[in-house]
C-alpha cells in the first residue's frame, strides 16, 4: 500500500474517533435543557462528561493538524472553503468547553442559565455542521481548480446536506443519551434511557433515508459496486445500529453505547470508503477534486509522519483508556459535594 | 479593509487573546507541581490547600487556553490557505506533532487531575501535574519550533510549486526555534511569577492567610527572580541570533536606518518613517548596537535604508515595542532582586507588596510586545525571504472575515470579561474558595 492510501484511512480514523469521542459530549450538552430538569440533574449531566471532554476535543486538534501535516492542500482547500460552517463550529465550540468551566464557579440561578444556554448552544451547533460539512464532501462542493470556493454558508445548506446534518445530530443525541443512561441513576437515567429508546427510531429512519439518498446525491456507491465485497461494511454498520436498540431493549447500557460507537465509527468511514481516493469534491469539474494523491505531502513528511503517529496514536489510545476506565463510575449526588466538581 | 488586513487582524486579536492565558498555565503548572509534591512529602495540608487555590485560577485560564488555541490552528486552513498549501509539508507536521506527542497528553491528564483526588493515590496524583507541566512545556516547544520556521526557514526545498521538507532534524532542532523557545518560556514563568506575587501581595496587604500567602509568593518569588535573569541574557543572545538572521528586523527593533560601523545605542530616540532618519536621538552610546549585535564595536550593522521601502517592517511599532519590552525586562529583574532582599520582611514592606500588586499586568504587556516585535518584525514577510503575508491570504469573500472578525470580538470580549470577573473574584476570596 502507498502512503497517500495508509494516510487517507488514518485520516478518516482520527475524524472517526473524534466523532466517537467528542459524539457523546455534544449530545449530553444537547440534551441538557430537556433531560436537566433540576440543577442538581445538570450538574451530573456536566459531571458525566467532565473528566473527559478535554482530552476528547484534542481528536479534532488532532485531525486538524493530521489534515495539515499529511494533506496540505486538503487543509488549505477545505478549510477556507468551508470558511463560515467552521468558523461557527469553533465559536460554538469554545463557548460549551468555558461553559463546562466556568458555570459552577458562581452559586447564582442566572449566572447557570447563562452557561446552560451556551452548552447547549455550543453543543448542537457542532453536532448538525459537523454533519452538513461531511455530507457536502461526499456530494461535491463548488471548487474551481484554483481551490477558491464560489458559494455561501447556505450553498452548503442544501437538502443532502441538512440530512447529513440532522443524522449527525441524531448520531450524537442517541450516543449521548445512552452515555448519560450508564453515568446517572434515578429519574435522570430512566429519562436518559428512556430519550435513547426513543431516538432510536427516528435514528433508524433517518439513517436509512441517508443511505437511499447518497445513492442518489453523491457516487459513493461507485466503489461499492466495483468491490461489492466493501457492502460488508455498511451490513455491519447497520447490525451495529440494530444492536444499539436490542442491549437498550436489555438494559445493558455499556453494551449499547459500545454499539452506538461503532456505529458512529463506520458511518464516519461509510462515505470515505465511498469517496477513496477521493477526499473534497469538486461538482464544478471532476478534474478539479482534491484526492489522496494531488493534495498531499512529500514523502519525506508522509513517512516521517507515519512512523510518529504509528507510535503516539496507540500510546494516547491506551492511556485515554486509562483515564475512561478511571471515571467509569457513575456521577452520584455525593460527587456533587465535592469542591472540584462541575 | 480587504481580506488580507481583516484576515491579519482576526489572527492577531485571536493570538493576543489566546497568549494572554497559555503563558500562566506553562509557569503555574510547574509552580503547582512543587506545591504538591511538597504537600506530598510533607504531609502538611497548607501545601494541599495552595494546590487547589492556585489550581482554580490554573483551570480557568487553562480552559480558556484550550479553546481559543483550535481557533488558531484551524485559521491557517481558512484564512492563509495559500500559505498553508504552499508550507504545510514542513509546517504542518510541526502542529500535528504537538497535537499528537504532547497536547493530548496535558488535555487528558487535566481532567484525571480536577476529578482523580480520591482516584489515584496522592503521589501518583502529584505526577499527573508533574506530566502536565511536562507536556505543556512539550506543546510550547513544537508551536515555537513552527514559529520559528517562518522566522527562520531551515531545512526546506522549493519544489513542485511549494516548501518541502529536505531535513527534519534541521527543522526540530532550528536554532531560532531553542533561542525563542527559552525565550517565551522564561516570559512565561516570570508571567506566572508576577500573578502569584501580586494576589499573594493583595491579601499579605491586607494582613489575612498570612502564612499561606507568604510561601506562595516565596516560591514564586525564586522562580520570579531566576527566569527575570534567564530572560535578559538569554534576550541577548536571543538579539545577536536576529541580527545575524534577520538584518531587517534587527534595524527596526533599534530604528537604525543608516549602515554603519561602531553603530550606536540611544537612551532616547522618535522614528520618522517618511523621511527614512529618527526625528529624536538623545543620548547615543557610541559602538553599543554594534557591540550588542556582534559582540564587536567594530562590527556593521546593516540600516534600513539598506532594505528596499516595501522589505521594511513597520518601523514605529516594532522598535516602540522592543525597546518597551526591555524596560519592562529590566523591571522585573530588578523588583524580584528587591524581592529577594525582602524576602523575611515581607509583612513590613507594605510599600513593596503595593508595588507587586500592581505589577501584575506588566508582564502580560510585556509578553504581548514580545509577540508584537516577533510578528510585525518579520513584515512584509509570512516566512521570512520566502513568501510575503500579501500571498498567503485565502481567496475568499471580504464579507466573510469582516463577520468572523466581529464575531472575534464580540464573542472574545465577552469570554475575556468573564474570565476576568471569575479569576478576581476567586483571587479575592483566597483559599476560602476551596474551603
Amino acid at each position: 500500500m502507498d502512503l497517500q492510501t495508509i494516510w487517507f484511512f488514518l485520516w478518516v480514523l482520527l475524524w472517526a474517533v473524534y466523532f466517537v469521542t467528542d459524539g457523546f459530549d455534544l449530545g449530553v450538552g444537547s440534551l441538557l435543557p430537556i433531560l436537566g430538569k433540576t440543577n442538581e440533574e445538570k450538574r451530573i449531566m456536566y459531571n458525566s462528561i467532565g473528566p473527559l471532554w478535554d482530552g476528547n476535543e484534542v481528536w479534532l486538534i488532532t485531525a486538524g493538524g493530521v489534515t495539515f501535516a499529511a494533506f496540505p492542500r486538503l487543509y488549505a482547500v477545505m478549510f477556507s472553503s468551508l470558511y463560515s460552517a467552521l468558523m461557527l463550529i469553533l465559536f460554538a465550540l469554545i463557548l460549551r468547553g468555558v461553559s463546562l468551566e466556568f458555570r459552577g464557579k458562581v452559586d447564582d440561578p442566572r449566572w447557570h442559565k447563562i452557561w446552560d444556554t451556551c452548552m447547549c448552544v455550543g453543543s448542537l451547533v457542532p453536532a448538525i455542521l459537523f454533519g452538513v460539512a461531511f455530507a457536502n464532501i461526499f456530494q461535491g462542493i463548488p471548487i474551481d481548480g484554483d481551490g477558491v470556493y464560489h458559494g455561501t454558508l447556505f450553498t452548503l445548506l442544501n437538502p443532502y446536506g441538512l440530512l447529513g446534518g440532522v443524522f449527525f445530530l441524531l448520531l450524537f443525541l442517541v450516543h449521548g443519551s445512552i452515555w448519560l443512561a450508564v453515568k446517572s441513576e434515578g429519574n435522570l437515567h430512566d429519562r436518559a434511557a428512556d430519550m435513547a429508546n426513543k431516538l432510536w427510531p427516528v435514528l433508524l429512519v433517518v439513517a436509512v433515508i441517508f443511505l437511499v439518498a447518497s445513492a442518489f446525491a453523491t457516487s459513493i456507491y461507485d466503489n461499492y459496486l466495483a468491490h461489492p465485497v466493501l457492502f460488508i461494511f455498511i451490513l455491519i454498520t447497520v447490525l451495529a445500529l440494530v444492536g444499539i436498540k436490542i442491549f437498550l431493549a436489555k438494559k445493558s447500557y455499556w453494551k449499547a453505547w459500545f454499539s452506538s460507537a461503532l456505529t458512529i465509527f463506520l458511518a464516519t468511514f461509510y462515505g470515505f470508503i465511498g469517496l477513496f481516493p477521493r477526499m473534497f469534491l469538486s461538482n464544478m469539474n471532476p478534474d478539479y477534486t482534491l484526492t489522496a494523491f494531488n493534495s498531499s505531502s512529500s514523502s519525506l513528511t508522509l513517512t516521517i509522519m507515519l512512523v510518529l503517529a504509528l507510535i503516539f496514536v496507540p500510546i494516547v489510545l491506551v492511556y485515554q483508556f486509562w483515564a475512561y476506565n478511571l471515571f467509569k463510575g457513575k456521577v452520584t449526588k455525593e460527587d456533587l459535594a465535592y469542591e472540584e466538581a462541575y | 479593509m480587504d481580506v488580507l488586513m481583516l484576515s491579519r487582524l482576526q489572527f492577531a486579536a485571536a493570538t493576543f487573546f489566546h497568549f494572554l492565558f497559555v503563558p500562566l498555565t506553562l509557569g503555574l503548572s510547574v509552580m503547582l507541581a512543587i506545591m504538591e509534591t511538597r504537600y506530598v512529602r510533607t504531609g502538611d495540608e497548607i501545601y494541599l490547600k495552595m494546590t487547589k487555590f492556585w489550581g482554580k485560577l490554573f483551570l480557568i485560564n487553562f480552559a480558556i487556553g484550550v479553546v481559543t488555541g483550535i481557533t488558531l490552528e484551524f485559521q491557517f486552513g481558512t484564512n492563509w490557505s495559500r500559505y498553508s498549501e504552499f508550507m504545510g509539508d514542513i509546517f504542518g507536521a510541526l502542529l500535528a506533532i504537538e497535537a499528537l506527542g504532547f497536547f493530548f497528553l496535558e488535555s487528558i491528564l487535566l481532567g484525571v487531575w480536577i476529578f482523580g483526588w480520591r482516584k489515584i493515590s496522592k503521589k501518583a496524583h502529584a505526577i499527573v501535574m508533574w506530566l502536565i507541566a511536562f507536556a505543556s512545556t512539550g506543546s510550547a516547544l513544537w508551536i515555537i519550533t513552527a514559529n520559528a520556521w517562518m522566522q527562520h526557514p531551515v531545512g526546506y526545498v522549493i519544489r513542485n510549486g511549494r516548501a518541502e521538507l529536505e531535513s527534519f532534524a534541521a527543522v526540530a532542532l532550528n536554532t531560532f526555534g531553542i533561542f525563542m523557545f527559552i525565550h517565551t518560556v522564561s516570559a512565561a514563568y516570570i508571567l506566572s511569577a508576577f500573578f502569584v506575587m501580586g494576589i499573594s501581595a493583595y491579601h499579605l496587604l491586607k494582613k489575612q492567610h498570612v502564612e499561606f500567602f507568604t510561601k506562595s509568593f516565596r516560591i514564586a518569588l525564586v522562580f520570579g527572580l531566576i527566569f527575570s535573569f534567564v530572560a535578559i541574557v538569554e534576550g541577548h543572545l536571543h538579539g545577536s541570533h536576529v541580527a545575524e538572521t534577520q538584518p531587517a528586523k534587527l534595524a527596526a527593533m533599534e530604528s537604525h536606518w543608516e549602515t554603519s560601523k561602531n553603530a550606536p545605542i540611544y537612551l532616547f530616540a522618535f522614528p520618522d518613517e517618511a523621511n527614512e532618519k529618527n526625528s529624536i536621538e538623545i543620548g547615543p552610546i557610541p559602538g553599543m548596537l554594534s557591540l550588542l549585535s556582534f559582540h564587536s564595536t567594530d562590527a556593521e550593522v546593516k540600516g534600513l535604508k539598506d532594505f528596499p521601502p516595501e522589505e521594511r517592517p513597520p518601523v514605529l511599532i516594532t522598535f516602540a515595542s522592543f525597546k518597551i519590552m526591555v524596560g519592562l525586562g529590566f523591571y522585573f529583574a530588578l523588583a524580584t532582586s528587591i524581592g529577594w532582599l525582602r524576602r523575611n520582611r515581607l509583612m513590613e514592606s507594605p510599600w513593596y507588596l503595593k508595588l507587586m500588586l500592581y505589577s501584575i499586568p506588566l508582564p502580560y504587556i510585556a509578553i504581548d510586545l514580545g509577540w508584537t516585535v516577533a510578528e510585525v518584525g518579520r513584515q512584509p514577510w509570512i516566512v521570512y525571504g520566502i513568501m510575503k503575508t500579501a500571498d498567503a491570504v485565502s481567496p475568499i469573500a471580504v464579507s466573510q472575515v469582516a463577520v468572523s472578525l466581529a464575531a472575534f470580538i464580540l464573542v472574545y470580549g465577552l469570554l475575556g470579561a468573564a474570565a476576568f470577573y471569575l479569576i478576581i473574584k476567586i483571587a479575592r476570596k483566597g483559599p476560602e474558595a476551596v474551603a
